[in-house]
């Protein structure tokens, strides 16, 4: 639950401007982005999500850092994965 | 030394252990805390303590949202998932941890409607399929997890929605570390600051332990060499004699927070007059509670809840292991009785738990180092 996901953002969301679609390993979901409302990311930009909300931006070489820990935390990463890939947000 | 699991730096881990470890004064012990659960599981996963000198150790912190949930706000939950009209809704890591008549994966194998989410949003998209039921969203966790309770109160209000409620059990980081600094049973010399909960309060909540306490901070990332690089810097303000609060993980954190996430849980939540912590016992204006603004969307007035203060397992020492009293396997029923699949205490359910971290890396076999105080003379730090 307190692990930070590093997503790339993909698109913005046409209608809802706090939310965007994230890549996170392959995995596209829909993520808020209001807590970012000062500094809104943009397609391309790297976020950190903690429980479907974009928490803070990072650059691409924190994001990959990120990523290869939590690989390599195993079970716990796993889960957070499983979870946000049947999240709903809308 | 035994490297537990080489990482990719291992060759800069060893030259910080070096340097840390010229820093060390012959005939000192050094005691730091690392408050966050994700730094706990670091440290464990890749054998941090043993790149470290014997004198110093790491205490591991309260920082583990769900650990510190007392029995008797599990059973209030469970109280109001079991009335017809509700579907619970909360995040995975809560659904084991177990109250006095079980965890809500026994109850929703039982039948009660209790549903798994990764977002506090999946509950609102429940509450907008299920218009005829109140879907109650089970809150937990520090500064990292409020700002997203908050901010979904905010959509459900704009939206409208009537069927949405929040049972609240957020808590703050600032003061469940005054209370660990005011007891008695320990004695720390600086904090490994955590990483996540202070992207959102930034570091100025830490500078009373710096000024009050003279305590050094540093706000550490998670990857290992994160980790040891804060181990250095905490030992270099020991050397000199400073107590300061450092931030080794700016890349992410900064200064002053998240305005907007600070500003949400300000307009949706308050402060508790005090709140029960599981082994910390009562914490004044240590948790958050729905302001009278959205009592509409809060569980707890909605909803009558028992409200009973429920005592621990008597075999259970999660509230050791939270003060850093005793480490995991100084625990009388640590991987005996108490395991992940059958916990006793909230330390063995989630990956931030300090026994199930332990645990899952098969570390059990250690001798006792801790000072601890004898099992049950614990448990009056910040009692108020």
């Amino acid at each position: 639950m307190c692990l930070g996901i590093p997503g790339e953002v993909v698109e913005l969301h046409p209608e809802q401007p706090d939310l965007a679609k994230v890549n996170v390993s392959g995995v596209k979901r829909l993520i808020n982005i209001g807590l970012l409302a000062d500094d809104p990311p943009k397609p391309g930009e790297w976020v950190l999500i903690h429980v479907g909300f974009a928490l803070s931006k990072i650059d691409e070489a924190e994001a990959a850092a990120a990523m290869a820990f939590l690989e390599g935390i195993g079970q716990a990463y796993e889960d957070e994965i499983k979870a946000l890939q049947e999240s709903l947000i809308e | 030394m035994r490297f537990v699991d080489e990482f990719r730096d291992a060759d800069q881990a060893r030259a910080l252990a070096a340097k840390i470890a010229a820093l060390c004064e012959p005939g000192r012990q050094y005691k730091l805390m690392e408050v966050c659960g994700g730094h706990t599981h670091t440290i464990y996963k890749h054998g941090l303590e043993d790149y470290l000198p014997e004198s110093i150790t790491l205490v591991h912190g309260p920082g583990c949202p769900v650990c510190v949930i007392p029995m008797g706000r599990v059973d209030d939950a469970m109280h109001l998932a079991a009335r017809p009209d509700v579907i619970m809704t909360s995040f995975g890591d809560m659904m084991r941890v177990p109250g006095s008549s079980g965890s809500f994966f026994d109850a929703k194998a039982a039948g009660t409607d209790i549903r798994m989410v990764y977002s506090p949003l999946d509950s609102l998209k429940i509450a907008r399929q299920n218009p005829d039921r109140q879907v109650v969203f089970m809150a937990i966790g520090f500064e990292t997890t409020a700002p997203s309770t908050a901010m979904t109160m905010l959509r459900a209000a704009a939206e409208g929605l009537t069927n949405f409620s929040v049972f609240c059990n957020h808590v703050t980081i600032v003061p469940a570390i005054k209370a660990i600094l005011d007891s008695p049973d320990l004695r720390l010399d600086g904090f490994i600051g955590p990483g996540h909960v202070s992207t959102v309060i930034g570091c100025r909540p830490y500078e009373f332990i710096a000024r009050d306490y003279a305590k050094p901070v540093v706000v550490a990332g998670f990857e290992p060499l994160d980790i040891l690089q804060s181990i250095y810097m905490l030992m270099l303000q020991l050397a000199d004699g400073r107590a300061e609060i450092e931030n080794q993980y700016s890349r992410v954190v900064p200064w002053n927070g998240n305005t907007v996430a600070l500003r949400a849980i300000g307009e949706t939540m308050e402060l508790r007059p005090y709140f029960e912590w599981r082994g910390l016992g009562f914490i004044s204006h240590s948790a958050l509670r729905v302001r009278d603004k959205y009592a509409a969307m809060d569980a707890e007035r909605l909803f009558s809840v028992p409200g009973v203060r429920v005592a621990d397992p008597k075999a259970c020492q999660c509230g050791e292991v939270l003060k850093g009293v005793l480490k995991p396997w100084e625990c009388k029923v640590f991987g005996t009785a108490c395991t992940p699949e059958t916990p006793i205490g909230t330390c063995m359910v989630s990956p931030e738990g300090a026994c199930a971290a332990y645990y899952n890396f098969g570390r059990v076999e250690r001798h006792r180092v801790a000072e601890a105080v004898p099992a049950g003379s614990a448990g009056s730090a910040g009692n108020s």
